[in-house]
């Protein structure tokens, strides 16, 4: 077996050089001072690996369009087994990514590392530092839920109004008219078409260049060289096993938000952007009007040109890391500065509200217990992926508040049913309810103007829920709210105020205790059932 | 003394490289274990059970099949789509039909009934069925799969189909 073992390797060997290569690679000689401190650079290749790995097989499951992203993503989390990991870890990894990027560049900033020979290195480090940041900005979008759509208005706008060249970054982003299905597929091409390969491309470049001038020596390094193997392999190993158990860990224990499918008309969203760019939205507050350009392009820019330049500003011999106090004041200054800008970001952003506050009868209220689950029907065949309820945004198919008043309620079951009958060419699906619940969508539909549009968005997800389990046992076969329903039994307009949440639900369950002689059916829900539905009853006004 | 410290260096650089396979060895086992999970698991979803109404039963000859074609919804990843789907359901006797699933059971070839000679006919490598879906010729491994099927208020009813076991 061993014999077999080393044929088999000498036969690779003196076709390929395999082994040669491999030797090479371990055992190049570098400075004795090396040790822990340079780790971060493998950790950043290790994570880069993980994201293509992870963003591999997000992409088995998931489509690239407004229409379909969400709902992709969402089978993926919900019903693939190991989804929700596979998610986690890309979404952790990438921000994981941005903090060793970081760590490594301050490593080599503080130990001047950058200095003569190695500019070019530093050079494509600092480009590779853009494309991370350029792959947080496009796939920040993919998900295309209300913080992936609002987040990246927020962002086209801001690239928009660049001196110069403001236009034309609009353009190329498609994103004059708002975000649509075009700036969609162009963020996801840059995500997984165009940065990929230039990242594998600079990364073989830098790795390139550590390795044509060597890993940088203390400056009065006096100690004979070592090997790269296997002592700092094994310290790589470590620092990348540490990164990894972080990242296994918040893949596993923090779940990954997947918000409300975008929705152009939501104005109670308040957009941010991730973490990592959050100092940047803080900065802008401090610069108002005309100024503003200067806080959102300019400074950012000089920025950048700054960290290209700064093996070229800093020309002084190398000297040992504990004397270089000016670069420790510069990192130190940064970390805090960054610090500061975020925790006011974070500090100044207000709770997500999604549950409109209580208080006089919302438009919601008024509705039929028929239309109000017509709103879950619209919510749960995700018609607002392609219809927009009010103006502006992005739309695919018409918007409804527009054309719904002028068709009617057999004309849109017809068309539910069969959308290229009535509307031939169109890309719209046949909706698969049944018939009672596509005379909801419709009854809902009907009632729809430019002016409720966003209060009856705003229904509650346990109210609207509760009014489709009204519909579905036919509670208003007995009952009636808001003029809609028979009257054989009482009529349920204000019950909240009549009776108790426990006095309804016990009633449900054993109607002939609490009103003898009542011909009302007990029913039997289930606990979500009992809960929504009893819900819905209570904010009856 | 010499010989001492150089095995230990030596004990200690085994040390080193036995831990690199290792940490390697797990971060790939903690890797692909989900990723082998998350490709070959079947989704959660749950299958769409339900009756569909294919025709009336009474517009059926006695044994004589007949190709009638409906909609049914198919859950296909995050999407639920309506296809066109159709049958080749037989009157056996009044009050009891059999429908059979319209693809060859060889290579998923359509299949016809050949009126003449009484039986299917798969036009792809010449299989050939009888009445009933078991196999009279060629390379068909197995009878025609079948649907469930149900006769009810005189509408003949289709359920989920069932792969059939032996020719």
């Amino acid at each position: 077996m061993p014999e077999m073992k080393r044929r088999i390797g000498d036969w690779l060997e003196h076709r390929t050089g395999i082994e040669t290569a491999v030797r090479n690679f371990l055992y190049e000689e570098i400075p004795a001072s090396s040790g822990w401190h340079q780790v971060f650079g493998s950790i950043a290749l290790f994570l880069f690996l993980v994201q293509a790995f992870t963003g591999i097989l997000l992409a088995f499951n998931y489509a690239p369009t407004p229409g379909e992203a969400y709902n992709s993503l969402k089978y993926i989390v919900t019903e693939l087994t190991g989804g929700v990991m596979v998610r986690g870890l890309h979404h952790w990894g990438a921000s994981m990514m941005i903090v060793v990027v970081v760590l490594h560049m301050a490593q080599v900033f503080l130990y001047g590392a950058y200095k003569k020979p190695r500019e070019a290195t530093w050079g494509v480090g600092v480009v590779l530092l853009l494309l991370t940041l350029a792959y947080g900005l496009t796939g920040y979008l993919l998900p295309w839920d209300n913080r992936a759509y609002w987040g990246t208005v927020v962002a086209t706008e801001i690239a928009a109004k660049a001196p110069l060249v403001g236009p034309y970054l609009q353009r190329l982003t498609a994103s004059e008219n708002g975000i649509g299905v075009v700036t969609f597929a162009r963020f996801y091409a840059l995500h997984v078409l165009l940065l990929p390969p230039a990242t594998m491309i600079l990364i073989a470049i830098h790795v390139y260049l550590v390795r044509k001038h060597g890993v940088a020596p203390a400056p009065d390094e006096k100690a004979p060289r070592k090997r790269f193997f296997p002592e700092q392999v094994f310290r790589d190993t470590m620092a990348i096993f540490c990164a990894f158990v972080i990242l296994f860990a918040l893949a596993v224990a923090v779940r990954v938000p997947l918000g409300r499918l975008a929705d152009p008309t939501d104005s109670s969203f308040v957009p941010r952007p991730d973490w990592y760019f959050l100092f940047l939205f803080q900065i802008l507050k401090f610069f108002d009007g005309p100024l503003e350009v200067f806080g959102s392009v300019v400074l950012p820019a000089v920025a950048v040109l700054l960290l290209f330049l700064v093996p070229f500003l800093d020309r002084t011999p190398a000297v040992r890391v504990t004397r270089r106090t000016f670069a420790m004041s510069v990192v130190g200054v940064g970390a805090l500065g960054w610090a500061g800008l975020t925790v006011a970001a974070i500090a100044t952003t207000p709770k997500q509200v999604e549950v409109a506050e209580a208080g006089g009868p919302q438009d919601w209220q008024q509705l039929s217990p028929e239309e109000l689950a017509g709103i879950g029907y619209f919510r749960r065949e995700n018609c607002a992926s392609c219809h927009s309820l009010a103006g502006g945004g992005s739309s695919i198919g018409p918007n409804l508040t527009a054309t719904s008043i002028r068709k009617s309620a057999a004309w849109m079951i017809e068309h539910f049913k069969n959308p290229a009958h009535l509307v031939p060419g169109t890309s719209m699906p046949p909706i698969q309810l049944n018939d009672s619940q596509l005379n909801a969508l419709a009854a809902f539909l009907l009632k729809l103007n430019p002016s409720n549009a966003a209060a009856l968005q705003s229904a509650p997800e346990v109210v609207v829920d509760g009014a489709m389990i009204y519909q579905s046992r036919r509670c208003g076969a007995c009952h009636q709210i808001n003029g809609v329903g028979m009257k054989l039994g009482p009529p349920l307009d204000g019950l909240g105020k009549r009776r108790t949440r426990e006095w309804v639900i016990e009633h449900f369950l054993d109607p002939q205790k609490l009103s003898p002689g009542t011909i009302m059916p007990p029913y039997r829900f289930n606990n979500r059932e009992m809960d929504h539905i009893t819900s819905y009853l209570m904010m009856l006004k | 003394m010499l010989q001492a410290t150089e095995e230990k260096a030596s004990g200690r650089r085994a040390l080193l490289v036995s831990a690199i396979y290792g940490v390697w060895g797990l971060v790939a086992a903690a890797l692909g274990a989900p990723a082998a999970v998350y490709l070959l698991f079947p989704p959660r979803t749950k299958k769409v059970e339900e009756w569909i109404e294919a025709g009336r039963a009474d517009s059926l000859r006695l044994r004589v099949p007949e190709e009638l074609v409906f909609r049914r919804n198919r859950v296909d990843g995050w999407k639920v789509t309506s296809d066109k789907t159709s049958a080749w359901v037989v009157k056996m006797a009044p009050g009891h039909v059999v429908a059979f699933a319209p693809q060859c059971t060889h290579l998923g070839c359509a299949y016809h009934w050949d009126e003449q000679k009484q039986q299917f006919l798969c036009p792809c490598h010449t299989s050939t069925f009888s009445l009933d879906g078991s196999v009279t010729s060629g390379p068909a491994p197995r009878a025609l799969d079948r649907f469930e099927s149900r006769i009810a208020d005189g509408k003949i009813l289709i359920g989920a189909v069932r792969r059939s076991g032996h020719a």
